[in-house]
């Protein structure tokens, strides 16, 4: 039992850290229909940033700051540079872009940083581990990013749903020439929705960088877990990224720990385990497969 | 719309330039013995061969497929796993029925293609459900389980993939001899050009594009869609397949980054690097990409954000293509 509340709050963390990155992909799809793979590139921009500043100045949390600020002025910039010159085109030509971005930024960041992972220490405040209800010894960073987790959730929705930015971003999502024939800037509302979305994005990187490594194409697994969040979720909404993300965060984690030692118990031989660690590592995509044949606009999404 | 017949006259007159190129290389490198040469175009020809799948799908039924590299990973599999216990006398499996392994080529490629054509079927039928941005999310999803599935499987190598000692053989021909397995790739690479050039122009074909241009119109007519774009899904996902089989044997062994998406990724390079919806586009695109591989790679490690670069350039400012560059005045439709 203790196993599975601690296996159950690796997957409310997992789910959280992949609803930051979701968050902004969605974001950026819904308002300005756009597809980034290069959303993995400014989680990685936003890990280094944190691994960097926290080794010159030996503050953490300077390097929390220093994340959020490297991959918003990543995402700004990418976004005026190339990124703008893609909204009209089809999703062809936004893939294409997006993966030759991918290319630059990584190598780009192999240049200067190397080909060895860095690592972030935490600072006393935020290690070691808290004793739960029930007796159970559970780190307090993994408890942190839950908590930021949630916190950035309400954040964005307050964002949305109650600041003139947010009306503004819905109206974006709903008619962008009328909004824009109503005098809203709509270039600087699309720079500050992606450099928005980077920001998270460069947090989640950081973030995970602490508990894993920094190192090059670190991105790309969580992209593509982000993406059958927002496929789950539906495209263009929050509340799904949330609850995608959490779904996908939870069934990977409770899979991956409880799957093989399900199938050893059921099955004789010694391919039980192996079977059982196979199909656990597939049970997210069998997720996305069952809602698609359910709903294939997601959970939240619209159709159209 | 459509290109004119002159249009069309030109671009089979490229495709038969590129294709001599092609050729021509290989001669040239056989004549002054750079066996190293030879390997590179073959891996021209294979790529090409892998792009001419996806073109079909991506080109011209309009579906943006981000998972090819599944039906590529498939394809080598299904020839390592062969090879392997044909090296190793064992039978594959023995339920339902026996399977021995096989180290005729002209017994894995039927094989390989329909391991990757019974995926796509799977695949397309579940994806082709959606559209736009989804499918193209999905498709790259569902390689990324297959991919996972191959690290997370252990028999047949798991992360450290699957090597063969021996290549497969062909009868009447030495596959080890570079230029006789070049021969046989460029051969399969001509075959399918001339098959996707057929089906192009045919009734399948030509509905199969109206889908793509204007799918209430097609519907209007009476075209249905969804099947059109599942068979023409499922014989790109064969086609590459089969470059899959060919890129195993050439290099004796797979690994699950076959099926990564940054294979998927570069193979639709070869396609949009080419040209989508042209002919040889795939043909150009790989034989550029490998070209560049090879020279930048000499000028620095870094040579993928150069590739990059000049990725992102021909996107912003030629988005036909290099062929579309050559063919500026008939632009694809």
């Amino acid at each position: 039992m203790v196993l599975f509340i601690e296996q159950a709050l690796n997957g409310l963390q997992y789910g959280m850290m992949l609803f930051l990155m979701a968050a902004g992909l969605t974001l950026v799809f819904g308002v300005m229909g756009l597809i980034n793979l290069a959303h993995g590139s400014l989680y990685m921009v936003g890990a280094f940033a944190c691994a960097w500043v926290a080794a010159a100045t030996g503050s953490f949390f300077l390097g929390l700051v220093a994340s959020l600020v490297a991959a918003a002025v990543a995402g700004a910039l990418v976004e005026v540079v190339v990124i703008r010159r893609l909204y009209h085109r089809d999703h062809l030509d936004q893939v294409l872009a997006t993966f030759a971005l991918i290319l630059v930024f990584s190598e780009g960041t192999r240049w200067l940083f190397g080909s060895f992972p860095l690592y972030l220490t935490l600072p006393p405040v935020l290690s070691g581990a808290v004793m739960l209800p029930g007796g159970l010894q559970y780190p307090l960073f993994r408890l942190a990013i839950i908590g930021i987790g949630a916190v950035v959730a309400l954040g964005l929705f307050f964002l949305i749903n109650r600041t003139r930015l947010g009306i503004r971003i819905r109206a974006g999502e709903a008619d962008r020439e009328m909004i824009a024939a109503l005098g809203v800037n709509i270039e600087r509302l699309y720079t500050i929705v992606f450099a928005l979305g980077a920001a998270l994005a460069g947090l989640a990187g950081a973030l995970v960088g602490t508990i894993q490594s920094v190192q090059v194409g670190m991105g790309e697994p969580v992209l593509i877990l982000a993406f059958v969040v927002i496929i789950i979720g539906g495209i263009g909404s929050i509340k799904g990224a949330l609850i995608g993300a959490l779904l996908v965060g939870m069934t990977d984690v409770l899979g991956k720990a409880l799957l093989p030692g399900l199938f050893a118990r059921v099955m004789v031989g010694s391919d039980a385990a192996t079977v059982g660690s196979a199909l656990a590592s597939m049970l997210i995509y069998i997720l996305m497969a069952l809602v698609l044949l359910v709903r294939p606009q997601g959970l939240y999404g619209q159709r159209g | 719309m459509g290109k004119g017949v002159k249009g069309m006259a030109r671009e089979t007159l490229l495709t038969l330039a590129i294709l001599s190129a092609l050729l021509g290389t290989v001669i040239v490198a056989q004549i002054t013995g750079e066996g190293f040469v030879i390997t590179l175009a073959t891996k021209v020809a294979i790529f090409a061969l892998a792009g001419v799948g996806l073109n079909l799908a991506l080109g011209y039924g309009g579906l943006v497929s981000f998972g090819h590299a599944a039906f590529f990973g498939i394809g080598g599999y299904v020839t390592g796993i062969l090879a392997s216990h044909a090296g190793a006398g064992t039978a594959v499996t023995t339920l339902p029925f026996a399977l021995m392994g096989s180290n005729e080529m002209l017994g894995i490629w039927p094989m390989a293609m329909l391991a990757a054509g019974a995926a796509a079927l799977l695949i397309g039928a579940l994806s082709l459900r959606t559209s736009g941005v989804y499918f193209i999310m999905v498709t790259l999803a569902f390689a990324q389980m297959l991919f996972y599935f191959a690290i997370s499987w252990p028999r047949y190598g798991g992360e450290d993939g699957l090597s063969f000692y021996v290549r497969n053989s062909f009868p009447g021909l030495n596959t080890l001899v570079p230029v006789q397995y070049f021969a046989i790739c460029m051969a399969l690479l001509v075959l399918a050009l001339i098959l996707s050039a057929a089906l192009v122009r045919s009734r399948f074909g030509l509905a199969l594009q109206a889908a793509r241009q204007n799918e209430q119109r097609a519907a209007a007519v009476g075209i249905r869609p969804y099947a059109l774009r599942l068979v023409a899904f499922v014989i790109s996902g064969m086609i590459t397949g089969l470059a899959g089989s060919l890129y195993a044997d050439l290099n004796r062994f797979v690994s699950p980054a076959m099926m990564s998406w940054h294979m998927s990724g570069e193979i639709m390079v070869f396609v949009i690097l080419g040209g989508v919806g042209r002919l040889a586009g795939p043909v150009a695109g790989a034989a550029v990409f490998i070209l560049l591989e090879h020279l930048l790679g000499g000028v620095s490690e870094y040579w993928k954000a150069l590739l990059g670069l000049l990725l992102l350039a021909i996107v912003l400012f030629a988005p036909g293509g290099l062929i579309g560059l050559v063919l500026r005045r008939d632009r694809h439709v």
